[in-house]
């Protein structure tokens, strides 16, 4: 079965007509999507140790737990009603409605998806799910060691409905960015792009962390940034591949770009890496391999294995470069999203202007040609795409952080701070012991101010 | 010869280290220790188990000092290492009795003195 974003596309473009035909239910494709669905939910928890191995000891639950967080909160709120405010609404060109609110009318069948699938649409709408759940997750980076929990789980909601949503909507749900000519294979705009300027407006707004740039805060556990690497890796083959939405000759593309894309990023940046210093790098090869993901997942699906291992050793400068700057700026992004997803995002975005082409290996799963298949016009349009991400990302974070400001503070005290977000947050530590502790009746240590139904006699 | 033995919060090592560097205090050691100071205790909770923790992560520092250094020292560290809440830690001033550089076999005032 094909992939049948293209008749969508003409179909939303001729006004509306998108919903004219639906293909038949596969079960190959369905196999596949089911599998893919499980992998993409896989990299948020791998997430969690990449960003989780990065942080200091006493925060490493902390961090982690922001990625894990997601997987409850934002799936809750995309199966009630992120998932109608994305994909729904074929006629509407910036949001979409309440049709699927609760999932109503979400069923088994492979028909009532604002696009034409061969999978059951409640599988289609778990799948869109997995990315907005681990694009939430990724925003969390900038504010690690010092964001409020609470605030951040009201922020990250509110950002997946009211942030996520549209931009999803725009490039996927036959928005007005889709009817420009605007491709997107796997969300290169709706997950990188965003959640990388997410990131900058988020770091901007908490400001730094206290010791930063005043002491060196050093990753806790390298080993840990290996394996959240290894298992994004894993998990972006359904990231990718499954965004063929079917087990496909477009599938099979995807699924070996994003196999050789990133080799090509971890080989260069280790070159620059040895030019620069003389040693190769351990988080700087976690960092490439998931900048090298980020750089192909807009083109992962249009372009030939040879574009994809360039993209690769291409988007592996600027990204580089743009950590050292960030490193040293005043800015506390504290784990980079922006210099690996935003900026991978972009470079990823624009190159897939630059290498897409209709014909890929002999077989005609493309979508469009771009610069070197003589299209010059791609580039600017996948810019122009990139430009409204940037604005609309940027603007809509800052607002919802304010308002989640003005109701709960965003920023832990700097004696939290400096004890560590695990115990001040959470009441647990990463890496304790338990010398020094002493069982105590829970009835004894009810929360300050909040009398027990059921005390005890102390 | 005083031998300077502070215990402190983790969380202010960097701010004393910056002190008594700026003291040109430097030879010295640190350990991480877990000791209780009177601070507030934390209470934490894993699936239904609550604890209260009475000991809390500090870092201890040795400094053997020639006599004109120990108040430099002792400075430095009060300064590096003050909050104001309880839990900041505690200097204690030894005298010592011998002191040898393992390197050359220098004595007292020579062996804490630092190369430079």
């Amino acid at each position: 079965m094909m992939n049948l974003r293209l008749m969508v596309l003409l179909g939303s473009v001729l006004g509306g007509l998108a919903l004219a035909e639906d293909p038949e239910l596969s079960a190959a494709d369905t196999a596949w999507m089911l599998v893919a669905t499980g992998l993409v939910l896989l990299m948020t928890p791998a997430l969690a140790f990449f960003y989780g191995g990065l942080v200091r000891s006493k925060n490493a639950l902390n961090t982690m737990m922001m990625s894990f967080a997601a997987l409850g909160f934002v799936g809750v709120a995309w199966a009630l009603l992120g998932y109608s405010l994305s994909l729904s609404n074929p006629d509407g060109n910036f949001i979409g409605n309440l049709s699927y609110l609760f999932l109503n009318n979400v069923g088994l069948a492979n028909s009532g998806a604002i696009v034409s699938i061969t999978i059951p649409h409640v599988l289609w709408m778990a799948f869109q799910g997995t990315f907005c759940i681990i694009t939430c997750a990724l925003v969390s980076g900038a504010i690690v060691e010092r964001m409020r929990f609470p605030a951040f789980l009201l922020f990250m909601v509110l950002w997946s409905l009211f942030v996520y949503a549209p931009l999803a909507k725009w490039v996927w749900g036959g928005g007005f960015l889709a009817d420009l000519g605007a491709w997107d294979f796997a969300g290169g705009t709706v997950v990188h792009i965003n959640a990388g300027i997410a990131a900058v407006v988020a770091a901007l707004v908490l400001g730094p962390r206290k010791d930063f740039g005043r002491q060196a805060i050093l990753p806790h556990n390298v080993p840990f940034v290996l394996l959240g690497a290894a298992l994004l890796w894993f998990g972006w083959f359904g990231f990718n591949a499954g965004s063929a939405w079917g087990a496909s000759q477009s599938a099979s593309i995807a699924f070996v770009n994003t196999m050789f894309a990133p080799a090509a990023t971890l080989l260069v940046w280790a070159l620059i890496d040895l030019i620069r210093t003389g040693k190769v790098t351990a988080v700087g090869m976690a960092t490439a391999i998931v900048v090298g993901l980020v750089v192909i997942t807009p083109a992962a699906g249009y372009v030939s294995v040879t574009s994809a291992i360039l993209m690769g050793a291409i988007g592996a400068f600027p990204s580089y470069f743009a950590l050292l700057w960030r490193a040293r700026s005043k800015m506390d992004d504290s784990l980079d999203v922006f210099a690996g997803h935003g900026i991978g995002g972009m470079v990823g975005a624009v190159l897939t202007g630059v290498f897409g082409q209709k014909v890929i290996m002999g077989a005609e799963v493309g979508y469009f040609n771009g610069l070197i298949a003589g299209n010059p016009q791609q580039v600017l349009i996948q810019a122009f795409a990139v430009l409204i991400a940037v604005v609309f990302s940027g603007a809509m974070t800052f607002v919802l952080l304010k308002l989640v400001g003005a109701i709960t503070p965003l920023k832990a005290s700097a004696k939290d701070e400096g004890l560590g977000m695990d115990v001040t947050q959470h009441g647990e530590e990463g890496y304790g012991n338990g010398e020094g502790a002493i069982l105590v009746n829970t009835e004894t240590v009810a929360p300050a101010g909040k009398a027990r139904a059921v005390g005890g006699t102390d | 010869m005083k031998l300077v033995v502070a215990v402190v919060r983790p969380d202010k090592i960097n701010d004393v280290l910056e002190a008594l560097f700026k003291a040109e205090v430097r030879g010295l050691t640190i350990s991480r220790v877990q000791g209780h100071g009177g601070e507030t205790e934390r209470v934490e909770t894993y699936r239904g188990t609550t604890v209260k923790m009475e000991l809390s992560e500090k870092v201890r520092l040795e400094i053997g000092v020639s006599d004109h250094f120990v108040e430099p020292t002792i400075k430095a560290i009060l300064k590096g290492a003050r909050t104001g809440e309880g839990g900041d830690g505690k200097v204690f001033v030894l005298p010592v009795e011998k002191v040898y550089r393992i390197r050359t076999g220098e004595e007292d005032t020579a062996a804490v003195t630092p190369v430079s």
